[in-house]
């Protein structure tokens, strides 16, 4: 290959003989047309409708950030919010350590891991089903499963419904039982780390939490840090479980931005002010992401 | 036996695991009285007759007219699904093409996003075209390759194939599409099984999209169905009837995940969701 033909006019395609340059754009085109009709002209358009007073009907009319005052000043809007961000603070930390911890246990080479990790992964398949839900909601009635367990080990029932510090637990506890999904993706990270590093440190004289700390934790670091955003993001949109099992009650204790959203858009047609709240969460689910990317961005630099 | 600790640990998780869905199992036998009177899901006795009662449905439709909904939905999705982002990950794996760093920071974008932002300027677009209470919105997405995720497990897998295939299969005479088909897709069946069997099971979950989208109870798919099971019983706590109706829902679910499991999760657990 000559070298001079590489300027920036005339790129040189690495491509089978035969193949032009634009065969791989014809390929992937469905993406392109997919990724401008359902993720950009949404996002676009969610944020042209937050600023009007569009009600699902009419013509909308331009109001600036009208809405995101109102926002500030609704007492509801904070509530759920609040509420969201407390499911997601206890939920995601409980979520991916469950997940690591169960995962180290099935990557000790027992027999039986493969009934182990059916079980551990069957309620993240089948979790999101509404008849799951359904099911769930009734574990939780005061003379429900959960309660009838707790009296056996001699505790006292809690009135699951009716306490708005119990209630929020209703869903953490179902969306926690579906950790399989993230622990299949910690399981596949610990697989790939090579063997030689645990068998060196075995022979400077690593403990099973020495190593752990300084072999796995930082070879699995990017994995981790996969699974926290992935959790954080869908977390922070939870709408279904509450929609299904709480209403939202008692006294709003389990009432998301999620279902703000679907409250404002379908029963009370406030289309405009409904995109201007997902909007919102959208920046709080950015801001989240990117202060992650920050803060273990910055580790790695400290550590190089 | 040194292990012992970590099994008994295991044992235990599955328990914790598994129980809530045998107890909805055992529960959709029972009477109402013995539902909320036991913590043991074995029912007294086995009656069918509140199974039949739950397939009849509050509605004038039976579940099986709600499953075949369903699969108008899922069927063609599959399809879809794994042809588009067969078709795109193959441009991704194999070619080079104006912007192509562009188009894949545009992938990783796209799975950021969070579903709900779309949900209503989507539910407006579709309510416009005069689609609503149709299938399309819910099947015409998965023809533009709109999950991320499949497309990011097929690169994996594609770029797992050595290109000395491809070379061999175009000295041989086989243009663009006849190489994927004849020496690339048999390489990566285990990811395309893996794509047609989370389609399944996500759309079976589905819940959000047809609760927008479908407005008349004739063409509701199941999740929907359910929904209103809870809703128009829930005054007369017919419970049982509840738990029936979702354990059937529940069949088709458990069925195909225990037919492809082997391969379904060897496919995730290689194909390393872990990007």
């Amino acid at each position: 290959m000559r070298k001079g033909v590489n300027s920036l006019k005339h790129r040189q395609y690495k491509n089978p003989v035969g193949v032009g340059k634009y065969t791989g754009l014809l390929l992937i085109s469905p993406f392109i047309a997919g990724f401008i009709l359902f993720t950009l002209y949404p996002f676009v358009c969610s944020f042209v409708l937050g600023m009007t007073d569009y009600r699902s009907a009419g013509e909308p009319k331009f109001i600036g950030l009208e809405n995101y005052k109102t926002m500030l000043s609704s007492e509801n809007f904070r509530k759920a919010l609040g509420v969201t961000l407390k499911y997601a603070a206890i939920l995601v930390p409980l979520k991916l350590i469950v997940s690591l911890l169960t995962a180290l246990l099935l990557n000790l080479e027992i027999k039986g891991i493969v009934f182990f990790r059916t079980a551990f992964y069957i309620p993240s398949i089948l979790g999101a089903n509404l008849a799951v839900v359904i099911m769930w909601q009734y574990l939780f009635t005061a003379d429900g499963l959960v309660n009838q367990f707790l009296e056996l080990f001699g505790a006292s029932p809690v009135s699951w419904y009716g306490d708005p510090d119990a209630s929020i637990y209703i869903i953490i506890l179902l969306r926690l039982w579906e950790f399989g999904s993230t622990m299949v993706i910690f399981l596949a990270a610990l697989r790939d780390i090579p063997r030689e590093l645990y068998d060196a440190a075995k022979v400077d004289g690593c403990g099973f939490i020495r190593s752990f700390f300084s072999i796995t934790l930082p070879q699995i670091k990017k994995v981790i840090f996969i699974n926290l955003i992935l959790q954080t993001i869908s977390a922070l949109q939870e709408f279904n479980a509450p929609y299904m099992i709480t209403g939202g009650g008692p006294l709003r204790s389990t009432y998301t931005v999620g279902m703000l959203i679907y409250d404002e858009m379908f029963k009370y047609s406030e289309t405009g002010y409904a995109n201007a709240v997902s909007w919102v969460l959208f920046a709080v689910i950015a801001l989240a992401v990117g202060l992650m990317y920050l803060v273990t961005g910055r580790r790695e630099r400290d550590r190089s | 036996m040194k292990k012992l600790p970590v099994y008994l640990v295991m044992m235990l998780l599955s328990a914790v695991m598994l129980y809530p869905l045998l107890w909805l199992l055992g529960a959709s036998f029972k009477s109402n009285r013995e539902i909320f009177s036991s913590v043991w899901f074995i029912p007294e006795s086995i009656d069918f007759g509140i199974w039949k009662n739950a397939w009849k449905t509050v509605t004038p439709f039976t579940m099986g007219h709600y499953f075949a909904n369903t699969f108008k939905i899922i069927i063609p999705k599959m399809i879809f699904a794994v042809t588009s982002s067969v078709l795109v990950a193959y441009g991704f794996s194999r070619f080079d093409f104006p912007l192509k760093k562009f188009f894949s920071a545009l992938l990783v974008i796209g799975m950021l996003m969070p579903a709900i932002v779309k949900i209503m300027p989507m539910f407006l677009f579709w309510r416009d075209t005069g689609l609503l209470d149709t299938y399309v919105p819910l099947v015409f997405p998965a023809l533009l390759a709109e999950e991320g995720m499949f497309i990011f497990i097929l690169i994996r897998f594609f770029d797992s194939v050595p290109r000395e295939f491809d070379e061999a299969a175009r000295l041989d005479g086989c243009g663009t599409i006849k190489t994927l088909f004849f020496v690339l897709l048999p390489c990566i069946k285990p990811a395309v099984t893996s794509i047609a069997v989370f389609t399944f099971l996500w759309t079976m979950n589905d819940f959000l999209n047809p609760l927008i989208i479908i407005q008349s109870v004739e063409k509701y798919p199941l999740s929907l169905a359910l929904r209103l099971s809870v809703d128009s019983t829930g005054q007369s706590y017919e419970q049982c009837r509840i738990i029936a109706v979702s354990v059937i829902g529940l069949i088709p679910s458990v069925a195909v995940f225990a037919l492809a499991q082997k391969k379904f999760v060897s496919g995730i657990t290689a194909g390393g969701l872990s990007g």
